[in-house]
């Protein structure tokens, strides 16, 4: 299905279920969700109508990389690029089920072909490259075409001199592709170092969860690094780091806030506000009024004494 | 301590045990010498067996090797390349981790650089060293070297043999995943030439820190996978016995990161592992690291030649 026909989807679906009086049970609980965190009962409606941001307490529910889209770009702004990219099974990888078969299984669950949508849109005006990761596939893992879809988008930024935005969530690397999804941190790596030596902007958006070598690759190499309130982000998962120290780790642990306390990232921005914060770095990072005129550098006298 | 009595792992059970068999009869031999026909057809068996054993390793052995107590440790080779080399201590930021070694030696007719991961040979090493898993400031103390040796033009190798980066509380607070992020980064960019050696284990985003090179070499029974084979057990199995499983379908031996095209070469091991032979398996790879420092001369541009190779990794359908 083309991005346009979803969003388009979406809307009438929302219309009907609005118009919807009699419910059976299982609807009811399909519109009623309890808060992870207040355990406050919330309508979905209202839920969905508040960026997935609990009217209570602030808590940030995942959402996926379609609606981040949505809420980022404007409207019918989206482009999306490398649609066709999708993971073929180099290991024959097998463990309780085949690759292949989970593969399919994640399509199923999520209506997505991978763990990343990649695409240019403009921001409150501003054109940019977008990379939306989707926890939703496979838990946000990345293989080669997670790993390759990041490198192409880093690469389009590269050459349109845009300026570039990765929301991750993520577990990690994907371990049905072995050491194939490992060499993918070192492949973004290399390109997010070619996108730096040209001095275009890369914003870093950490979301619920972002860990292991998605962590350790392009998600903490931003240029300014944002994360939601709430997110959990790390290297290493909370239960091996007990297992490790043997000791219990503060509740707060890895958490944005946190990590801003130590120093990690630039700004805990809440959902609704990141579209304008990244609009305002955008414009604050936009070379064309940094640069002088050049009879602005002509009228300025040489001193020689 | 190159050779000498060393405990058999389990896959050589059988082979110790033939050995004592044989032992056993030896001892008997000057009291009954009709022995001797039998003692000699017991001798054809062991190297049959022997054979057959070193010649049909699973990855499981392999990786059993490769974490062998006796195994050569990057201090190790550092010694036997050149006993003269120097040991450039810390970060520059208040801390100087033990689990990364940096050291600047004669390498043949090359002076270079060695950046390696250091496991730590009795308790107390092994407890400074994390066993082998830098902490971020030692990543930092890393890439402060590898900038040295840019700035004198002086070729890096790195020496890999880590389980991965530590993780603890104090490694997560001083952004482990920053540090690895970051070494990557900079190595993708490095003006020199760089070669890495998997010696034995190369674990994870805490080996590729130090792994972003123009040239990757693996020691025959080195192992290198993207998480541990007992932690991709636990979370795909859900059990720490499916080890094996684990071994097979990651695809973690030096052969088969060779057939990935992941590395460039296997360099050979003393039959039944490095740790039968450190003086033989130091000579060996300096050998190799020589030959690959070489080639590696002839390239115009060792950056574009680094980062070509890694652009390429990956397996999709477009
Ligand atoms: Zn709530």
């Amino acid at each position: 299905m083309d991005l346009k026909d979803w969003f388009a989807n979406r809307k009438k679906n929302n219309e009907t279920a609005q118009a919807k009086q009699i419910l059976s049970t299982e609807e009811y609980c399909a519109l009623w969700i309890s808060c992870f965190q207040c355990r406050e009962l919330l309508y979905t409606r209202d839920l969905r109508q508040n960026l997935q941001v609990c009217p209570k307490c602030h808590y940030h529910f995942r959402i996926g990389a379609l609606d981040r889209i949505e809420h980022l770009s404007d409207a019918n702004s989206f482009c999306e690029t490398e649609a066709n990219l999708i993971s073929s099974d180099p290991l024959k990888f097998f463990d309780t089920l085949s690759y292949e078969d989970r593969l399919k299984e994640a399509n199923q669950k999520s209506g997505l072909k991978e763990a990343i949508i990649t695409g240019t849109c403009t921001i409150q005006g501003h054109p940019a490259c977008l990379a939306a990761m989707d926890f939703g596939y496979f838990g946000g893992s990345m293989g080669s075409v997670v790993g390759e879809k990041i490198t192409r988008i880093i690469e389009l930024a590269c050459d349109q001199r845009l300026p570039l935005i990765i929301i991750s969530s993520s577990g990690g690397a994907r371990m049905q592709e072995g050491i194939l999804s490992l060499m993918q941190l070192a492949k973004t790596s290399a390109a997010l170092k070619k996108l730096h030596d040209c001095a275009i902007l890369y914003i870093s958006v950490l979301t619920e969860p972002t860990f292991g070598g998605v962590t350790a690759s392009f998600a903490m190499l931003g240029d300014i690094i944002i994360a939601e309130p709430g997110a959990r982000i790390g290297f290493a998962g909370r239960r091996v780091i007990e297992q490790t120290i043997r000791q219990k780790l503060p509740a707060d642990f890895q958490t944005a806030e946190y990590l801003l306390k130590h120093g990690q990232i630039d700004m805990v921005i809440e959902r609704a506000k990141l579209p304008q914060t990244i609009a305002n770095l955008i414009d604050l990072h936009s070379l064309d009024c940094n640069q002088p005129k050049p009879e602005a550098i002509a009228k300025t006298p040489l001193k020689i004494h | 301590m190159t050779t000498g009595k060393l405990p058999p792992l389990e896959f050589e059970l059988p082979l110790a045990n033939l050995n004592t068999q044989i032992e056993a009869l030896e001892r008997q031999l000057p009291s009954n010498p009709a022995l001797e026909q039998e003692i000699l057809e017991l001798h054809k068996q062991y190297d049959n067996l022997k054979r057959s054993i070193y010649g049909n390793l699973r990855a499981i052995d392999r990786l059993a090797i490769a974490r062998h107590p006796q195994r050569p440790y990057t201090r190790d080779y550092l010694d036997r390349f050149d006993p003269n080399w120097i040991e450039l201590h810390g970060d520059r930021h208040g801390v100087d981790d033990p689990a990364m070694v940096c050291g600047l030696l004669k390498l043949g007719n090359y002076r270079v650089l060695i950046v390696g991961t250091q496991k730590g040979r009795n308790i107390r090493e092994k407890q400074l060293c994390n066993f082998g898993m830098p902490q971020p400031e030692g990543y930092r103390k890393a890439l402060r070297c590898f900038k040295h040796a840019e700035k004198f033009n002086l070729p890096i190798i790195t020496l890999i043999d880590t389980p991965g980066a530590y993780p603890g509380m104090a490694a997560e607070e001083h952004n482990q995943a920053q540090a690895i992020a970051y070494n990557l980064f900079e190595l993708a960019n490095l003006k020199v030439p760089i070669i890495s050696v998997i010696l034995g284990e190369g674990g994870s985003g805490g080996a590729l820190a130090i792994g972003l090179t123009n040239t990757i070499l693996m020691l025959e029974n080195s192992v290198y996978s993207v998480i541990s084979p007992e932690g991709c057990a636990s979370i795909l199995w859900r059990s720490p016995t499916k080890v094996q499983e684990a071994c097979e379908s990651m695809k973690i031996t030096a052969q088969e990161n060779k057939d990935l095209g992941i590395i460039d070469d296997i360099i050979e091991e003393p039959l039944g592992g490095a740790h039968h032979n450190w003086n033989l398996i130091a000579k060996t790879t300096q050998n190799y690291i020589i030959k690959y420092l070489d080639k590696l001369n002839i390239e115009n541009d060792i950056v574009e030649h680094r980062t070509r190779k890694f652009r390429k990794i990956g397996c999709f359908k477009d």
